[in-house]
């Protein structure tokens, strides 16, 4: 995409997600819920995506989609290049070694009436067909690589701690020596002490085995130490695509702004001086997003335009993509011209 | 309780995080089968312990007590009729001066093979059903449909019919004792896994939203082995409680269709058939309806408290504590 020096390990476009909202006797469908509409984006092998945005936003939908852990609605996932979205679960079947996914609750991951050792051992046990010896050395290699002694393998989940059991949920992603993992905010229920300790886990095994994360949470600092390039999304939507210093610095998105301005600042005296961008009201339904933009109900520098027009993803500068008609060239940022007649392509930046 | 320092047991050594002591010859150890454990844990429940032994007790003596005790239950010895305890009738005669200790044994062998049986037969339909249903979204309305009709049939007419219809037929085929045995079983099977069914599925339905679930199936484990794997064992509970109860509710349903002659032969003992024989003596002869009605209540009760403890031991995070 950006450099085309490397191809993509993972390709998405125009992912949709619909949940249909059924009502009456005869279960009719009456709507849906727009959970991921019309997403697309590139992760790059060995890079780490983040996902950010509020809660409701989409973004665990957007990770187990891409998985192919629902149906979707619509839209192409590439990983390696294997076309998976409209593949049946049985096909899928052989190519989940590549891909897996870490979960974020570690309770509730792991099954609570199976040993660590038997946890761990599940993809094995679907995917190869070890003898009990070679099974048994792999677990403890993978407990090993995350930290675990190998003491614990007869345990039950009940009996770690949170960022134990995380780490068991980690190395059952290992297991079969994945190529692109989905982080679906792995420390958002854990202590802030035991979450350095998973990322830092998460960064070194990247690194050992050159995995691809796409890191989803809603700890925009987290997010900043992990991630490569960073996505931030509203209602079901990308609103913003950008390399992590230039997101960080330089937010172009009204919505990105107003999410970094809350990241609060350990500097009392700054912070003080620091002018926060707070929204009112709430997010959209998302089986009803407002017309035009999704974001013009909340927007502070909203336009006549952004209820009109749905904004589309353009490449402002090297690698950076934004949603928004403040950097559309082809409106006046002040306000007043109405509909691009130029057709933009509708990807990031330039269709291949 | 909390705070003597417990016995260390294989379990808790290093159970916290931190630093771990490594022990090199307890790291080698393979994992332990789970069924060890179990079986650890269910020593530890008194009352499953209590209800095993009798419930081997009760079996033995239906099984073995035949053999050990060979008057015939059939044989009539008017003159000895209405007797109470001796040593030639231990548990005295009948109105017909049948033996009624070896009335009592082979009695409770078929009243234990109908209610183990049926209970198991009941068991299997519901927790597949009830399986199905709740994992298989599309087939949910069918089967609970299904569950409905049958729980609004009204059984005993049900019964009788089925009664009707295949006795003959399956007692020329497998004779007499067996064919009516495969008759009550299958009648009482099919006409007790709803509330089963029901349960099970409503526990599938809250469990395949577990993240777990969502996790096997990011690993592509298909949906057999996601049953057998993940869902079976997590509503293990429920199927135990609704086995134990159903073993009560198949002996008595036994007994019901033998008392309107619809099940076994009025000659062939059976508990049921015992205490409904005894029924009428009740006021002369109380010892007529209370010995079958012990055993009844004692197996049913047996089972019961083995279930309890079955369950609390397939149970990881009630074990070892």
């Amino acid at each position: 995409m950006a450099d085309g020096a490397r191809e993509p390990l993972v390709q998405v476009r125009g992912l949709k997600m619909h949940f249909p909202i059924t009502s009456g006797l005869l279960r009719r469908q009456v709507g849906a819920v727009k959970a991921v509409d019309d997403v697309s984006f590139d992760i790059l092998p060995r890079e780490t995506l983040g996902m950010v945005g509020e809660s409701g936003c989409g973004k665990s939908t957007t990770g187990r989609a891409v998985l192919r852990l629902y149906d979707i609605t619509a839209g192409s996932i590439r990983i390696e290049g294997a076309e998976i979205g409209s593949l049946s679960q049985t096909a899928l079947r052989r190519l989940r070694p590549k891909m897996q996914m870490v979960f974020q609750d570690p309770q509730a991951s792991l099954n609570p009436r199976m040993t660590v050792a038997a946890i761990i051992g599940e993809p094995l046990d679907e995917h190869t067909r070890w003898g009990r010896r070679e099974r048994l050395d792999r677990i403890y290699e993978l407990m090993d690589a995350v930290g675990l002694n190998r003491n614990f393998a007869n345990r039950y989940p009940h009996e770690f701690s949170g960022g134990q059991r995380q780490r068991i949920g980690i190395a059952r992603a290992l297991a079969l020596n994945p190529a692109f993992i989905v982080c679906d905010e792995p420390i958002a229920a854990l202590d802030v002490s035991i979450q350095a300790q998973v990322v830092n886990l998460l960064e070194e095994l990247q690194e050992r085995f050159g995995l691809t994360y796409l890191f989803i949470s809603h700890d925009l600092s987290m997010v900043r130490h992990i991630a490569t390039r960073v996505a931030v999304m509203y209602l079901g939507k990308i609103v913003e695509l950008a390399p992590r210093e230039a997101l960080y610095a330089d937010p172009l998105h009204p919505y990105s702004q107003a999410l970094l301005s809350a990241v609060p600042d350990p500097d009392p005296s700054l912070a003080e001086k620091v002018e926060r961008i707070i929204l009112t009201g709430d997010v959209p339904s998302p089986s009803s997003p407002p017309q035009g933009c999704n974001f013009c109900t909340r927007c502070p520098q909203v336009m006549p335009v952004c209820r009109e027009i749905e904004p589309e993803t353009r490449e402002v500068s090297h690698g950076r993509f934004v949603a928004c008609h403040l950097h559309d060239a082809t409106h006046d940022p002040t306000g007043g011209r109405t509909p691009g007649t130029r057709q933009e392509p509708n990807q990031q930046g330039v269709t291949r | 309780m909390t705070e003597i320092p417990r016995p260390i047991t294989e379990k808790e050594p290093h159970a916290v995080a931190g630093p771990k002591p490594f022990t090199p010859d307890e790291a080698m150890r393979p994992p332990r089968s789970q069924w060890l454990d179990v079986w650890d844990q269910f020593k530890t429940h008194n009352g499953a312990m209590a209800g095993m032994i009798v419930f081997l007790g009760i079996v033995l003596f239906v099984a073995v007590g035949p053999w050990l005790w060979t008057a015939d239950p059939g044989f009539i010895n008017i003159r000895a009729r209405n007797q109470g305890m001796s040593w030639t009738y231990p548990l005295g005669t009948d109105q017909l001066g049948r033996d009624m200790l070896a009335r009592m044994m082979h009695g409770g062998r078929v009243s234990v093979a109908v209610g183990l049986t049926a209970m198991f037969v009941g068991l299997a339909i519901g927790t597949l059903i009830g399986v199905v249903a709740g994992y298989f979204r599309r087939l949910d309305g069918p089967l609970m449909r299904l569950t409905d009709l049958f729980l609004a049939l009204p059984l005993l007419p049900l019964l009788l019919v089925m009664v009707l219809l295949f006795r003959e037929v399956l007692s020329k085929n497998f004779g007499e004792a067996t064919g009516i045995f495969i008759l009550i079983v299958t009648a009482i099977g099919i006409t007790s896994w709803m509330q089963t069914a029901r349960i099970v599925r409503g526990d599938v339905l809250a469990l395949k939203e577990r993240e777990f679930v969502l996790a096997a199936r990011s690993i592509g484990t298909p949906p057999g082995r996601m049953t057998t794997r993940h869902i079976l064992p997590n509503v293990m509970s429920p199927i135990m409680v609704s086995a134990t109860l159903g073993i009560a509710a198949a002996i008595i349903t036994e007994s019901a269709l033998s008392f309107l002659g619809l099940g076994f032969p009025p000659d062939f003992p059976t508990w049921g058939r015992l205490l409904f024989d005894g029924r009428d003596w009740i006021e002369q002869y109380p010892s007529r309806v209370v010995w079958p009605g012990v055993f009844i209540s004692l197996t049913v009760l047996s089972v019961n408290f083995i279930g309890d403890g079955l369950r609390d031991a397939l149970d990881p995070r009630i074990r070892g504590r």
